[in-house]
């Protein structure tokens, strides 16, 4: 599409200088439930095992995933919220794994959040003033022109009316109240905002404004993403490279365009497959991989590939000693054509799911960049 | 754009009053961002704006307000009191202090007259034997009443509203310990313990001053975990919130979160407990004075004077029927008005 098309190609912002976040075999293990008399420790939830990835400044990575994929537990781990039990989370260079929260206070700055759900992350008896000068009240910071203008100004940039100032959030609609957990994230000018599915609670009309105004901020402040979502249109549409995640593992990691044209993981495609296409026809003929069977457990994972469990290919495609290669041995990421890595033994690249088009979301405006 | 003036105003606040009861979660509560009125609608507006129309539990917000004027102007009222009356001359102290003649029947030390000696010098009549002034007793009682009820509340909001949070707040063991503590209070027996502490305290220092204060500490720790256990679940729920995380996000430290982020959301049962406690301390209060280990006389007291009539009640049963009379409106109206502000805070409640 012509407004992310003109944005500079992902893998040049990749490679200016220094990435932005560096993230190594990030693990967030929570202690498993005590169970029996004696009190004997459950296997860990392996919440998250051993993610890797880096962000340039300015660039956006989708990271996708169905429900309890470890996606949101990855983000907050990133931005320090939980304290990930194992690797390293290298921020512009710098270690900050293992800062306490004290030490991690002025990194607050260049670090925020947008959360999920609008109408819990806004304190109910804040008045949107005082919800979104708190960054400043916080890190003890004066801005010019005094706080109020500051606020105001912000209220005014996401499209909120600044006369709004004394107002609770329960007058505002979801669309609204994300804007002002927008302007929160905004107001210390940070480098990176991890958006914790941002437009997932909201209208699908919604959805595309708030969406553009990310994508403008992200133009104007030089803004760096993680966008967690499941909307596979909706991460195509923001992304610059997009993470899959499964059972707190990522499975293919690729630009953009490669992961929706030339998917090569069995997961991927199935994804793919599963996004309804408008074309009647088109939807009708395709084919629609579907997974069975449960996700399995994140405390007790299954052998060998976490995967092979619901793999189709495993089930359908795969010799018998292929499949005792999935069954006992784990494949590690690596990158099987250049930019484009998988966790997986059997990778094939597959651009027969999806049709050259962004899903629903391209209905909106063009951005006038 | 201006103000279109305090009429439409007004009637927009109306409408948005009627369809107040959907505040939370159905679909889109917002008004339209270009309504009138830039000054934000807080939830208290809301919530007064239901209040309003309780009239139960407005009557009885009447009531609390009438209680604590005369509480507080005992003595200028009956100061007013005498004055009319004709007794100008006289004081709270002298009232007391010296029986007035031809009121008592000199043998057997009881009112002249039925309704306790009632007439137009005294008008609920006096008291047997002392010969008190029951009007003036009833209002100095009010005082008493609302000093012990209002620092045994204040006395259980602290302790248990810090003990809540914290321990709502860091869970783990810091909660188990609160909360244990708080169990064990809870299954104290308050009544004979007070009456313990009482006979003790009496033998170091019988100054009505230290009765008052082991009144307020026997009343108000004890029942501190009752708004403890509130608190806590309130908090447990509230720390999960987002708004938290979004806070954490900022770099907001502990204290922050607990007292900014956290507590505004508590007033409301806070509120709502308070309007409740005060009550049941005036009528820990009634029942202490009445066994006997309440405020120390001449410092009038409710219970004390129902505990004084119960002797006389075959004699003429008025004695017992006025205190009782304050003490059973006087708690009505704050549980009408607790009842009504618990519903006016919820924002889901229908009825």
């Amino acid at each position: 599409m012509t407004s992310t098309a003109s944005q500079p190609a992902p893998a040049a912002t990749t490679r200016t200088g220094e990435p932005l976040l560096e993230v190594q075999g990030v693990e967030k293990y929570f202690p498993g439930r005590r169970t029996g008399l004696l009190g004997q420790k459950g296997n860990p939830v392996k919440a998250v095992d051993g993610v890797s990835f880096s962000l340039g400044t300015g660039e956006t990575l989708g990271l996708v995933g169905e429900s309890g994929c470890g996606k949101s537990t990855t983000g907050r781990a990133v931005s320090k919220l939980i304290e990930p039990t194992g690797g390293t989370v290298r921020f512009e260079g710098r270690d900050v794994t293992n800062l306490s929260p004290r030490q991690m206070r002025p990194l607050r700055r260049e670090l925020q959040m947008i959360f999920q759900d609008p109408y819990s992350s806004l304190n109910p008896r804040h008045t949107i003033g005082t919800v979104i000068g708190a960054p400043f009240a916080i890190q003890g910071e004066r801005p010019k022109g005094g706080t109020k203008r500051a606020v105001q100004g912000l209220m005014e940039r996401v499209g909120l009316n600044p006369e709004h100032y004394n107002r609770y959030p329960h007058e505002f609609s979801g669309g609204q109240r994300q804007r002002i957990g927008i302007a929160r994230a905004l107001a210390l000018r940070p480098k990176l905002i991890v958006c914790d599915e941002p437009v997932s609670a909201l209208d699908v009309s919604v959805q595309a404004q708030v969406v553009n105004l990310l994508e403008d901020l992200q133009s104007e402040f030089g803004l760096a993403y993680i966008f967690i979502a499941h909307d596979l249109s909706v991460v195509r549409h923001i992304s610059d490279r997009v993470a899959v995640m499964y059972l707190g593992k990522i499975m293919e990691i690729t630009d953009r365009d490669t992961l929706y044209e030339a998917p090569m993981h069995p997961y991927t495609h199935a994804l793919l497959s599963a996004v309804p296409v408008p074309d009647p026809t088109t939807e009708a003929r395709r084919e629609k991989i579907l997974l069975t069977g449960d996700l399995p457990s994140p405390s007790n994972p299954p052998s060998g590939c976490v995967f092979h469990t619901r793999c189709p290919k495993y089930k359908n495609e795969l010799s018998e000693s292929e499949r005792e290669h999935c069954r006992t041995v784990e494949p590690v990421i690596e990158e099987k054509r250049p930019g484009q890595s998988v966790y997986c033994h059997f990778p094939q690249v597959r651009s027969d799911l999806i049709d050259g088009e962004p899903g629903p979301i391209r209905t909106t405006k063009p951005k006038a960049a | 754009m201006s103000l279109s003036g305090p009429t439409e105003f007004e009637a927009v606040a109306a409408d948005d009053g009627l369809a107040g009861s959907g505040l939370q979660g159905d679909g889109n509560p917002a008004p339209d961002a270009t309504a009138p009125g830039i000054a934000g609608r807080s939830l208290w507006a809301i919530a007064w704006r239901r209040l309003r129309r309780d009239k139960l539990a407005l009557a009885g917000g009447v009531v609390i307000v009438l209680f604590i004027l005369a509480a507080v102007f005992a003595d200028p009222l009956a100061a007013l009191y005498l004055n009319i009356v004709g007794r100008g001359s006289e004081t709270f102290a002298t009232a007391h202090n010296t029986p007035p003649r031809n009121v008592l029947d000199e043998l057997t030390l009881l009112p002249v007259g039925a309704f306790s000696g009632a007439s137009a010098k005294f008008w609920l009549g006096v008291t047997p034997q002392a010969g008190l002034d029951i009007l003036t007793n009833l209002l100095y009682g009010a005082r008493t009443s609302l000093v012990i009820a209002g620092l045994a509340t204040a006395l259980s909001l602290v302790l248990g509203v810090l003990a809540g949070v914290i321990a709502g707040f860091y869970r783990g063991w810091i909660d188990g310990v609160l909360s244990r503590i708080m169990d064990v209070l809870l299954s104290f027996p308050t009544l004979l313990f007070s009456l313990a502490l009482v006979s003790v305290s009496s033998i170091i220092t019988t100054s009505s001053f230290a009765r008052y204060a082991v009144i307020v500490f026997v009343l108000g720790f004890f029942s501190f975990p009752y708004i403890g256990r509130i608190v806590r679940g309130q908090v447990l729920s509230l720390r999960e919130k987002e708004f938290v995380e979004a806070a954490r996000s900022l770099g907001a430290g502990n204290a922050r979160i607990m007292f900014r982020e956290i507590a505004p959301n508590l007033v409301g049962p806070i509120l709502v407990y308070t309007t409740l406690a005060i009550p049941n301390n005036i009528l820990g209060e009634a029942g202490l004075s009445f066994l006997g280990v309440g405020v120390v006389p001449p410092t009038p007291s409710w219970g004390q004077m129902l505990s004084d009539a119960g002797g006389f009640i075959q004699v003429d049963p008025f004695y017992i029927f006025l205190p009782g009379l304050a003490i059973f409106i006087t708690v009505l109206a704050f549980n009408l008005f607790g009842d009504g502000l618990r519903d006016a805070l919820d924002p889901k409640a229908r009825r």
